[in-house]
């Protein structure tokens, strides 16, 4: 099943919903001749799509709104803030290629900063898949849900055997060791997998979580990994600032739990464009190179003598 | 008999609900001063929508887009029976949400502004929905000609002319003046008509203080196009004392004018005012 194959399918069970995209179609290329009218089209004008989307939304409608990620949370940031956030419409943002799923398009495409953005937004949920089998398995809840929605549009082949149903604001617990918890989101969980079974291999008990969504965020599943391993590690290609990061510190923070935190993020810079593979080994965020990044953090060998 | 007694009676009253909400904390005024004639006539004459049914699906929407001038639509929604008059007396208070932009709490307000250039986008939103539905109803946005700097405001024309939203009505409230200054001094928006007319809306200019005008202009049948109507108004109309004057953009009267306005507003003598314009933006 496809995103617009599943898009599709609830269109036609709910006369409500619409789909409107500011000229990005890959995703949504067929629904224009099924759709007719209830297919909406704007031409490159992001601030119209989500002004438009909220008058639909005050009509009862659900919009599916369709955008690259940088331009939808940058250039129609206050439209999606104020028309639809203050009012808390249903109208459903589906950001493409986030994060370095913008490959060779350089620093303007780049959506480092959207987690961060469309988190601060009251009542607005952030949900991030970590393949095409996720992102439809969440679109029926992404519908139905009342309030807003900011979808980090990932459609790629499935990143893991995933081990339990999609459910909005559950993480989904990967692994379980007791040595270093890792949290991560979206494109990283298939990078993530393979860095933890890395670590396991060289003998680390590892706790993996795929966090699916980051608003609601799964505070008490972090909490109770974060209490049970020695190490707390976050990983997203995401800017540190605002992300997950920033998320797990919060609410480590709140909680008094005193876990030390890696951050592996995009730290004050935009990664080097090039095709996926080449950013993900250029910038460390492939599989050998997070766990050497985790191994490290962690102290080697000595640690894990010290915990067996 | 004048066919619009009625009209410029409300349009008075209105007035003076502005003036009132002007002291206190003060408010708008210049802004809401010019478009209180358009609000008193669309809400008596065109727009179907009636206080007891505010969320009836073909009712007509009004949507204020230069939401700084809500004081004329709260008078207007208050001498129209969406609220009582008394309420008005909450301006600025917290136990109500009356304050210097509009929200929903109010009944008959149909989306919160404040920041410019949103609700033209918004309004074609609704009216999209409209015309899937099959509708008739239509969808009025007022903008402020200051507004009109903005690019989401250009924007949205060029995609309201694509998708051919023959029911949606775009009121500019040409008072010539922004926050500070002309608009023709700053960022001139001359000419406009034509300017409205290449983005695609059938356009008509007229005396935005003129009910008669307004009935002339406003019964003329649409052509398909999306409307515009350039409505020349004058900031602070009524009030000699502040009128046009750019340094009248928001204030903030001591009570002892605000009596004196009233009184300059019933033509009975001019107003003397010391109280200086708030630097707001």
């Amino acid at each position: 099943m496809s995103y617009e194959s599943e898009l599709l399918r609830l269109c036609e069970s709910d006369p409500r919903i619409v789909v409107m995209t500011a000229e990005t179609r890959a995703a949504i290329r067929n629904l224009p001749d099924i759709l007719g009218p209830r297919f909406l089209d704007v031409g490159i004008c992001e601030m119209t799509m989500v002004g438009m989307a909220a008058g639909l939304a005050l009509r009862g409608r659900i919009p599916v709104i369709h955008a690259l990620a940088t331009f939808l949370t940058l250039r129609a940031f206050e439209f999606i803030r104020t028309d639809v956030g203050i009012a808390r419409l249903p109208v459903k943002l589906i950001g493409a290629v986030p994060g370095f799923l913008s490959d060779g398009n350089g620093p303007t495409h780049q959506a480092l900063e959207d987690v961060a953005l469309m988190r601060g937004i009251p009542g607005m949920s952030v949900v991030c898949p970590a393949d095409e089998e996720e992102l439809v398995a969440a679109l029926p809840d992404i519908i139905r849900m009342p309030g807003p929605v900011y979808v980090r549009y990932n459609a790629r082949p499935a990143a893991v055997q995933h081990q339990r149903p999609y459910a909005i604001g559950e993480g989904e617990v990967l692994a379980t060791g007791d040595d270093v918890t890792l949290l991560t989101y979206g494109l990283l969980v298939e990078e993530a997998a393979r860095a933890c079974g890395i670590l396991e291999a060289q003998g680390y008990g590892v706790t993996l979580i795929n966090l699916r969504t980051l608003a609601p965020l799964d505070a008490a599943l972090i909490l109770r990994w974060a209490r049970a391993t020695k190490l707390v590690v976050t990983i997203e290609d995401h800017f540190r600032i605002g992300g997950l990061s920033s998320m797990v510190t919060e609410t480590l923070f709140a909680a008094r739990v005193q876990t030390p935190v890696l951050a592996i993020s995009m730290d004050e810079r935009w990664f080097h464009p090039a095709l996926l593979p080449d950013v993900l080994a250029h910038e460390g965020f492939d599989g050998p190179q997070l766990a050497e990044r985790v191994r490290a953090a962690i102290g080697g060998d000595a640690w894990r003598t010290a915990s067996a | 008999m004048n066919e619009f007694a009625d009209l410029e009676a409300r349009a008075l009253r209105v007035r003076e609900h502005i003036i009132r909400m002007a002291g206190g904390g003060g408010c708008f005024i210049g802004a809401s001063l010019s478009c209180a004639d358009l609000l008193v006539y669309l809400y008596s004459r065109v727009l179907r929508v009636a206080p007891d049914a505010i969320a009836a699906p073909e009712r007509d929407y009004l949507l204020l887009s230069k939401g700084h001038d809500v004081p004329a639509l709260y008078g207007v929604l208050a001498e129209c029976g969406f609220f009582p008059v008394e309420r008005l007396r909450n301006h600025l208070r917290t136990n109500d949400s009356l304050y210097w932009h509009p929200n929903r709490s109010i009944p008959g307000v149909e989306f919160h502004s404040g920041s410019l250039g949103h609700l033209l986008s918004v309004g074609m939103g609704i009216a999209t929905d409209i015309k899937l539905a099959g509708a008739d109803n239509r969808v009025f946005v007022i903008t402020g000609d200051g507004e009109l700097n903005e690019g989401s405001m250009w924007e949205a024309m060029l995609v309201a002319s694509a998708k051919k939203l023959d029911n949606l009505v775009m009121i500019v409230d040409r008072n010539e003046l922004q926050a500070n200054v002309r608009t023709e001094e700053l960022i001139p928006l001359e000419p406009l008509a034509p300017r409205l007319e290449t983005f695609g809306f059938q356009t008509a200019t007229l005396d935005g203080h003129s009910f008669d005008a307004m009935q002339r202009a406003f019964r003329e049948p649409g052509d398909g196009r999306p409307r515009a109507f350039i409505a020349k108004t004058v900031r602070g109309k009524g009030l000699p004392s502040i009128e046009a004057r750019a340094d009248r953009w928001f204030v903030k009267f001591r009570d002892d004018e605000v009596e004196a306005l009233l009184e300059e507003l019933h033509g009975r003598s001019a107003a003397a005012i010391t109280s200086e314009a708030l630097q707001v933006r």
